[in-house]
């Protein structure tokens, strides 16, 4: 059986990419970890900080021997705050196969990156750069992700290699359309009937929905077991799959003024 | 004398390491450090108010639910409509927030706390984990006292924990939109009007929940007190305790000094930065905050602050929760918690502890769960759920809550209907803190003196005793305000 060992790195993040990760329906997070993910094919997590029964000295001989066994998966979570943390990431690099940016703090850095960026925060590909790193690189974004965009990226890598990008290094498959493009809320738009506060009837775009900027497929694909999603419950779309979100994008309650 | 470092301290939120003294086998100093920062208060500095409830959610995945709840309040405070919430609103927020109190609660003990008890090999001879697998291995030695037969029924419960913890998002989905950062509460209520269907659905999945924190959940935590009975007298704090008091009189407001209850009077919160990363100055109330980031700082050894209340070094959380209610004598809980102190065989007297830890945070878990049964069904279909509102130029709020880690507050000021500035003092801020003036060690570091550490190369004692505190670093960490930075963020 081929194993293709992980490291999951964490930076200045809020630990709610790993959380979302949990929360994968099919294949659920025992599946991802223990079963054959793609038949002859399994993922070892050597290092995850957020659930690993190691800590301390037996963690950090993990990162130190990863040279070792070049040839993982390396997953940053977080975005890359100046200093040992980004020093850490960047020693891990050299040896991995590609990088999986979870994420929108990872991908593009997202509330750490937001003006004044108080710990000089950047993302991957940012660092990868201003280092002249040239590795694969994979975009994940979301605050947090969706687990299905996470399980069916490493799902691809290990079935037919890395899914098609596009030009922000996001799997078409997850991000290929816009948000409004397929929202159950787009009739009203149409009709021009809007909401005009919290619990109204109608299209969120006065509320500032960001739908019609953002790609991402939530309008299709749902969230927690398909049970509701951000529209659908009756709050505007922030536009977190965005390298834009949040400063671009700000006022989140206010309607998109889009320069063209 | 041998000086011990761990870092990183895994199986938390965020990151944190420990500085050790350890001599003749125990621990005689601790000092817990936050090596990262994220600044997020200087970040929301110069925003619209609003945004404060989108973006102090990303203070944390694991309880962004509190950081909304209490952003929410203090803009509900700020724009007056503290007492304008519909019922359907404070209802709804109150089962938000129910729901993140089980997430938390279920991912601390088994996926972040019961590695530390359980002797993971046996996981492999019974076939349910693999042999040198991630993240289950390597595991420290230590002395598991777990029999076979118990350790894969807490391993099968890991397990079956996973789809609960799974669960309780999807039900906090139903009103909350998605989880993490949930989308439903906002200032002046939340986004949906309940309706018969969701009610429903709610309900039924909250009963297949309560099932398994009464039959799984309590045991289990008690199954690992019956093997670890040392632990209810290793990690004690000072024994000060605090509590904003939340979820409608469920969890009572107090201090807890010297063994004595008192009322709470939130204007004695100062902030000292003796040890922090930061610029000295005086020591000031929250919303009057003022830092700046000095990361050299000769003797800072972190990131986080260390607020005190009246000078004094409190713990928050579960355990303070329930010591607070406890000496209160609320009538709301305080028959539960005698016939639980009863039934569990805890004594009153250990329960400031590595277990009383534990302990407290399962019970209050079933607590909340039985009031969630309450307020999902006095919701009135249809009913109103939020109230409109107008940003006024000027304007103070605070949002007082408690999160499943303990206090949290928010404090914002707007001027020209902009944040001039906002304060969050979170729960690990006040259980991770430093040293201060005094020298007077925070809650951790307490906990940790008079710990054994029976083998430095694996010191899981320690660990046990950080790791009961259920520590978030990513929220301790944020907490930065700069006076006179209101630069505009308008891009578009």
């Amino acid at each position: 059986m081929a194993t293709i060992n992980v490291i999951w790195y964490a930076g200045a993040s809020c630990s709610g990419c790993s959380v979302s990760v949990l929360n994968s329906v099919s294949p659920d997070i025992k599946e991802i970890l223990l079963a054959e993910l793609v038949p002859g094919k399994s993922i070892n997590l050597l290092f995850q900080p957020t659930v690993m029964a190691a800590g301390g000295e037996l963690a950090a001989k993990i990162l130190e021997d990863a040279p070792k066994t070049p040839g993982y998966v390396l997953i940053m979570e977080g975005a890359l705050p100046k200093g040992e943390i980004s020093e850490g990431f960047c020693k891990l690099v050299p040896d991995c196969m590609a990088v999986i940016a979870l994420g929108s703090c990872a991908a593009f850095g997202n509330i750490p990156k937001a003006s004044p960026n108080p710990s000089g925060s950047v993302s991957v590909g940012d660092c990868f750069r201003e280092n002249k790193i040239e590795k694969p690189l994979i975009n994940i974004p979301g605050c947090p992700p969706h687990p299905d965009w996470f399980a069916g990226t490493v799902f691809h890598i290990l079935y037919k290699g890395i899914p098609e990008l596009d030009s922000l290094n996001r799997p078409k498959l997850f991000y290929g359309g816009l948000i409004h493009e397929n929202c159950e809320r787009r009739p009203y738009f149409d009709k021009g009937k809007f909401a005009k506060k919290f619990t109204d009837e109608g299209c969120l775009f006065e509320l500032g929905c960001k739908g019609p900027y953002t790609n991402a497929d939530c309008s299709i694909r749902s969230w927690n077991n398909k049970t509701n999603w951000c529209i659908q419950n009756g709050h505007p779309c922030i536009g977190c799959t965005e390298p834009e979100f949040p400063d671009v994008l700000s006022p989140l309650y206010e309607p998109l003024k889009l320069k063209k | 004398m041998k000086k011990l470092k761990i870092d990183p301290i895994t199986r938390i939120e965020g990151h944190l390491r420990l500085d050790l003294d350890v001599d003749n086998g125990k621990i005689v100093r601790a000092n817990a450090g936050g090596p990262m920062f994220r600044g997020i208060e200087m970040i929301l500095k110069g925003r619209h108010p609003l945004d404060a409830t989108r973006i102090t959610q990303r203070i944390c995945g694991v309880c962004p639910t509190s950081h909304s709840m209490a952003s929410a309040r203090c803009l509900d405070d700020a724009l007056g409509l503290s007492d304008k919430i519909p019922p359907n609103g404070i209802l709804i927020r109150n089962l938000l927030l129910g729901c993140n109190f089980i997430q938390s609660h279920v991912l601390h003990f088994y996926h972040l706390a019961a590695m530390d008890y359980v002797r993971l090999r046996s996981g492999v001879e019974a076939g349910v984990l693999k042999e040198e697998w991630g993240p289950f291995f390597p595991q420290h030695k230590a002395d598991y006292k777990p029999g076979k037969e118990e350790t894969l029924h807490l391993l099968q419960d890991y397990i079956k924990a996973l789809d609960i913890r799974r669960q309780a998002h999807e039900l906090l989905a139903i009103f909350g939109g998605k989880m993490p950062h949930q989308m439903g509460i906002v200032a002046g209520g939340v986004t949906m009007k309940p309706s018969a269907d969701k009610i429903a659905d709610f309900h039924f999945r909250l009963l297949r929940i309560k099932d398994f924190i009464e039959n799984s959940y309590i045991p289990d935590v008690l199954l690992v007190a019956g093997c670890y009975p040392e632990y209810w007298k290793i990690g004690a704090s000072a024994g000060e305790f605090l509590s904003y008091g939340a979820l409608d009189g469920l969890f009572a407001a107090g201090i807890v000094k010297e063994g004595k209850i008192e009322n709470l009077n939130t204007k004695e919160i100062t902030e000292s930065v003796k040890h922090s990363r930061f610029k000295d100055g005086e020591n000031k109330h929250p919303s009057e905050g003022e830092t700046e980031p000095q990361p050299e700082k000769e003797g800072a050894y972190s990131w986080v602050k260390s607020p005190r209340y009246n000078g004094l070094s409190c713990e928050v959380g579960p355990l303070a929760r329930l010591m607070v209610n406890y000496l209160s004598r609320n009538p709301a809980v305080i028959g539960d918690i005698e016939k639980f102190l009863k039934d569990s065989g805890a004594k009153a007297e250990n329960l400031n502890s590595v277990l009383g830890r534990h302990a407290a945070r399962a019970f209050e878990t079933l607590l909340v769960v039985r009031e969630m049964e309450k307020w999902i069904l006095a919701l009135e279909p249809g009913g109103e759920a939020a109230v409109d509102y107008k940003i006024p130029a000027d304007g103070e709020g605070v949002g007082l809550t408690e999160a499943p880690r303990g206090a949290l507050g928010h404090w914002i000021k707007i001027k020209d209907s902009i944040i001039e500035n906002y304060q969050c003092v979170v729960p690990t801020t006040w259980n991770a803190s430093p040293r201060d003036e005094s020298e007077q060690p925070g809650p951790i570091e307490k906990a940790l003196e008079g710990c054994p550490v029976a083998d430095t190369d694996n010191p899981v004692e320690p660990l046990r005793v950080v790791r009961s505190f259920d520590p978030c670093l990513a929220c301790a960490v944020h907490l930065i305000g700069r006076k006179g930075n209101s630069e505009k963020f308008r891009v578009l």
